[in-house]
């Protein structure tokens, strides 16, 4: 197995950068088919990656060469994945490709620059996800910024420019706090003994509350806004709107990751007890986003600023399950991350096929689309159920996991409000679905409106069969990534709490070294009890 | 009759300066002597100067020598800054000649006035002794009056001149007189020796004279780095000189300023330093704002960038705050970027202006990026390393820089820091969204870029991207440099 896979996966991206840039930009067809090969090949690349990953809590891939060295400072190129941010580079080589193909005829202005924007942003994604050094994981978190803040700014609908400028300053914001902490963070080391930015070696180090306390609100604030999370969402609605489709599906899928994985990976194992403290807090405005996002993306006239509001509700539900501190609320959690990333980014390349038809997105311009499009009604209907939840497919996994954990941890009460969410999703959901697909078929620009092409259904395809694989067989997925979840559930516990205190699991100890697993055994029976369709959703 | 004995006296660690002073005598003689009205020759010549210069400069890295009785030295802390000076001048040389052309101002004298002020300049890193630091200090600013309101036909470049002239002498005044007071107070101005009679003080900062020389040094120096509350001139100079030199003055003589000042506080007033450093953590923060805060609202890109250039000596003086090793360090390596990313930046300012300094908005910057990609792209490549973006040089620059606050337990100022850098981000993509997201309003009329140029773009986008995916080798550079003592 090459040691280099994770690199490999990383920068093959800036290889077909560099590719792209000797391809004249009039021959768009050559762009367009480089630009999919490359990510194409780069997914096959990470492929070994997920086969060859050994289920444990340990790092794996790793490679670790020096990188800066000056002054008290001492940077490593030091990456490596876990169960954790396995899936979620999977999840990023897996759907760029669909996102380059979205694009095939929705971009014909710029393809060049187009392109080479979107495959920069896959290396600064994948980065970001396997850096384990505090200082690269904040270049890449940084660098993604770019690539994102053109596509929106260039490509993007009437607003483009606030909606981009508003991305990138209200992310910009929170970051440069999150480098002060962050630099805060190392001098603390220094003092410990450390000798470099290396991330794993910072879990062991116990900081006294207070200064755990204002670290963890500096990175929590960074990864609140990427999340994001009530009330510091108000740049996602403007830039989803205003972005090309690959951009939304891409920010939906992939970026809002980076701020619920910023919390699994660093706020939460750095500051555990300042995580703890600050539980309340979270919750409870994630709840508020659950509830609030789900309230205005009903009286949303234009279908994807619905869908935005929706995500913000979805990861709300993230923030929940990841608070719960237990095996199932992290697990949701994580599980939510993907689903959301499937069937949002799903979603929003449905808004993309219909807005390249008739160049509108309002719900009132639509009706009637089922029967005109059938094709494109059931695969819409299927990615609309998965939105929602529905048993059988992988939302329902992830969002019955996250409101179990929380129900049984400190934030029972928090899930008893957040449980209503669920019912409002399918309310705004699928009365969306109802007024855009069904009713009567009168506008006369939908009569003739084609149904999907061949490249658009083998977008969907894949997308749809994840959907089904998640919701009816989540094992795997669940397996691979328990181990590094009960270590970081080891490693948060608060000063002085064993095993015995933490809120009990189905009878068996949470976190506990020898119950490794015991995730996948509790899924499991959760899973087959609630399978039953007469449950009310 | 008794002859007057001559101390010996050891040339070679001001043997750039000489080799420098001597070329642009030289210069200003072919000038004079061979006709013709093009000039550019007299650029090539100054470049390749410059390069000799930098490699005689370089030569000297290592071991320090001392020499005139020990009012020069030629140790790394001066080398590292000479190189910053010989970029910035080099860089400056090669953007000139085609502005100069452009706006028929192209007089000889132009390039023997750019090396005079790297000779300025030069002493004011190397002058181990006051008095040859405002020798320094006078060569470098007497020349660039000049320059400032070189372009004689242009009005606004006439108001450059004269407005820093005034206030340039008005503060050089102010140094003098700091430097007299702290004469008076340690009977010297030798740096090392200044050191020797304040540590000897009971308690110096009670030695009235001593600190009111010491704060009105601090006054001259902020000038010339253009720190609030003296930055007043800078806007006016910047946006009416000839644009090259706009470009010069915001890398060179602020680095210089910083240069001496850094000399002087470090080595002779270390003892002083929980004063000087509560001085200069409100200059640091009053001049990173109001630069920052006045620069959102500007259209004219060189004003626009004049306040920025407050802003960025405003983030060094973070770093000179801390004064500790990571932040002055930190100073070195953001003098030197700053020379790459800003004067590169003014490179395409000058290829977008047109005749008699117009079409020099941000709008003006309408559609460059899909006409003259690889422009834009270097431009791009400027403007994130100036807002302090990574993988760029501006960006470990001032990660050094707030690191040494934070260090050194300002963490207040870091915070203050990494806010306004957050600030500056959106003027900084105002440019960007001219040059991408907005289409041009009239035809574009496109002068062609002179190789000199291109070179210098070249050089400028390396000089602001390669530090920042590799800082070690330049870091541990300035680290050797900052060992003063």
């Amino acid at each position: 197995m090459s040691n280099h896979l994770l690199s490999l996966t990383t920068f093959l991206p800036i290889l077909g950068v560099l590719l792209l840039l000797f391809i004249p930009k009039d021959s768009k067809g050559v762009l367009r088919g480089v630009a999919l090969t490359v990510t194409v090949v780069t997914f096959l690349v990470s492929l070994p990656i997920l086969t060859g990953f050994q289920t444990n809590a340990d790092f794996q891939f790793t490679e670790n060469v020096p990188w800066i060295a000056a002054g008290p400072f001492a940077m490593r190129y030091n990456v490596g994945i876990d169960g954790i941010s396995l899936w979620l580079v999977i999840l990023t080589t897996f759907i760029m490709p669909l996102a380059v193909l979205s694009t095939w005829t929705a971009v014909e202005e710029k393809v060049k620059e187009y392109m080479i924007c979107l495959l920069l942003l896959e290396t600064g994604m994948l980065g970001a996800f396997i850096s384990l050094d505090l200082f690269l994981f904040y270049i890449f978190w940084e660098v993604m910024l770019i690539p994102m803040y053109f596509i929106i700014g260039i490509w993007g609908g009437k607003n483009k420019i606030y909606a981009a400028v508003k991305f990138f300053i209200y992310t910009m914001v929170g970051s440069l706090l999150m480098l002060v902490a962050l630099i805060f963070l190392y001098f603390k080391g220094l003092e410990a003994g450390f000798t470099n930015f290396g991330l794993v070696q910072f879990f062991d180090l116990r900081l006294d509350p207070a200064t755990q306390t204002w670290l963890f609100l500096a990175f929590a604030l960074a990864f609140a806004i990427k999340v994001p999370m009530f009330p510091l969402h108000t740049w996602l609605p403007d830039a989803h709107t205003e972005a090309p489709t690959a951009g939304s599906v891409i920010l939906a899928a992939i970026m809002l990751k980076m701020g619920t994985y910023g919390y699994v990976r660093f706020a939460l194992p750095l500051f555990p007890d300042a995580a703890h403290r600050f539980t309340p807090l979270i919750a409870t405005l994630a709840v508020i986003g659950i509830i609030y996002a789900a309230l205005v993306a009903m009286v949303q006239e234009d279908v994807k600023k619905l869908v935005a509001y929706s995500s913000v509700a979805h990861l709300g539900f993230v923030m929940l399950g990841i608070f719960a501190f237990n095996t199932q609320g992290i697990t949701g959690g994580m599980l939510q991350m993907l689903n959301h990333g499937v069937s949002t980014g799903a979603l929003f390349l449905i808004v993309g096929f219909i807005y390249e038809r008739r160049h509108t997105r309002l719900i009132t311009d639509f009706g009637g689309l089922s029967k005109q499009m059938p094709i494109f009604a059931t695969v819409f209907m299927i990615v609309t159920l998965s939105s929602i939840g529905l048993p059988g497919t992988n939302g329902f996994v992830g969002e019955f996991l996250v409101l179990v954990g929380s129900f049984e941890s400190e934030l029972r009460w928090w899930t008893v409000i957040a449980s209503s969410g669920v019912i409002l999703s399918a309310v705004y959901m699928l009365w969306m679905f109802q007024r855009v697909m069904f009713g009567e078929l009168d506008n006369p620009k939908n009569q003739k409106l084609a149904d999907l092409n061949a490249r658009e259904i083998a977008i969907m395809v894949p997308l749809i069969a994840l959907i089904f694989i998640m919701g009816v067989y989540p094992n795997p997925f669940i397996e691979k990534m328990d181990p590094a979840i009960q270590k970081l559930i080891a490693r948060t516990k608060p000063v002085g709490q064993t095993a015995q205190q933490m809120p009990a699991m189905q009878g068996l100890p949470a976190g506990h070294p020898a119950m490794s697993g015991s995730a996948a055994t509790s899924v499991e029976q959760a899973v087959p009890a609630v399978a039953n369709p007469n449950e009310v959703k | 009759m008794d002859m007057i004995t001559i101390p010996a006296v050891n040339l070679s660690p001001i043997l750039p300066e000489i080799f420098l002073s001597v070329l642009a005598m030289a210069l200003l003689l072919i000038n004079v002597f061979v006709p013709g009205k093009q000039k550019s020759y007299l650029g090539y010549i100054s470049f390749i100067g410059v390069v000799v210069a930098g490699v005689l400069a370089c030569a000297g890295w290592g071991t320090p020598v001392e020499s005139f009785s020990g009012s020069v030295i030629q140790d790394n802390f001066a080398t590292f800054f000479k190189i910053i000076f010989l970029v910035s001048a080099g860089l400056v040389i090669l953007i000139a000649d085609q502005y100069m052309e452009r706006e028929e101002c192209n007089h000889g004298e132009l390039y023997p006035l750019i090396l005079f002020t790297v000779v300025g300049m030069m002493l004011m890193a190397a002058g181990t002794d006051l008095m040859t630091i405002f020798l320094g200090l006078e060569v470098m600013s007497v020349s660039l009056y000049v320059l400032a309101g070189f372009n004689r036909a242009n009005l606004k470049s006439n108001e450059a001149g004269l407005k820093y002239f005034l206030l340039g002498a008005f503060s050089t005044g102010f140094l003098l007189y700091g430097m007299a007071l702290t004469y008076g107070a340690t009977g010297t101005t030798r740096i090392a020796k200044i050191a020797t009679a304040v540590g000897q003080m009971s308690v110096p900062s009670t030695n009235i004279m001593l600190v009111a020389g010491m704060l009105l040094m601090l006054t001259g120096f902020a000038f010339k780095m253009a720190a609030a509350p003296f930055h007043m001139w800078t806007p006016d100079v910047y946006e009416g000189a000839p644009t090259p030199m706009t470009a010069f003055m915001s890398a060179g003589p602020k680095a210089a300023g910083f240069a001496a000042a850094l000399r002087v506080f470090l080595v002779a007033l270390p003892t002083l330093q929980v004063e000087w450093s509560q001085v200069l953590w409100v200059l640091a923060v009053l001049t990173m704002t109001i630069g920052n805060i006045t620069a959102l609202r500007q259209d004219n890109i060189k004003r626009m960038l004049a306040y920025s250039s407050i802003a960025h000596a405003g983030y060094a003086l973070v770093g000179f705050a801390a004064g500790n090793s990571t932040g002055t360090a930190g100073i070195l390596f953001y003098m030197l970027s700053y020379a790459f990313m800003n004067i590169g930046a003014f490179a395409v300012i000058i290829l977008i202006g047109k005749k008699g300094e117009t079409n020099g908005n941000v709008m003006d910057f309408a559609g460059l990026g899909f006409r003259h990609p690889v422009l834009a792209v270097a431009m791009s490549v400027f403007l994130f390393s100036l807002a302090g973006m990574p993988p760029t040089a501006g960006f470990i620059g001032k990660f050094y820089l707030f690191s040494g606050a934070v260090q050194k337990g300002y963490v207040g100022l870091a915070i203050i820091g990494v806010l306004n850098s957050a600030a500056s981000v959106y003027y900084y993509l105002r440019v960007m969204v001219y040059m991408y997201m907005k289409e041009p309003t009239e035809d574009f009329e496109w002068t062609q870029v002179s190789a000199p140029i291109a070179l210098s773009l070249l050089i400028s986008v390396a000089g602001s991207l390669i530090p920042g995916i590799v800082p070690s080798f330049i870091l541990q550079y300035a680290e050797q440099a900052i060992k003063l003592i």
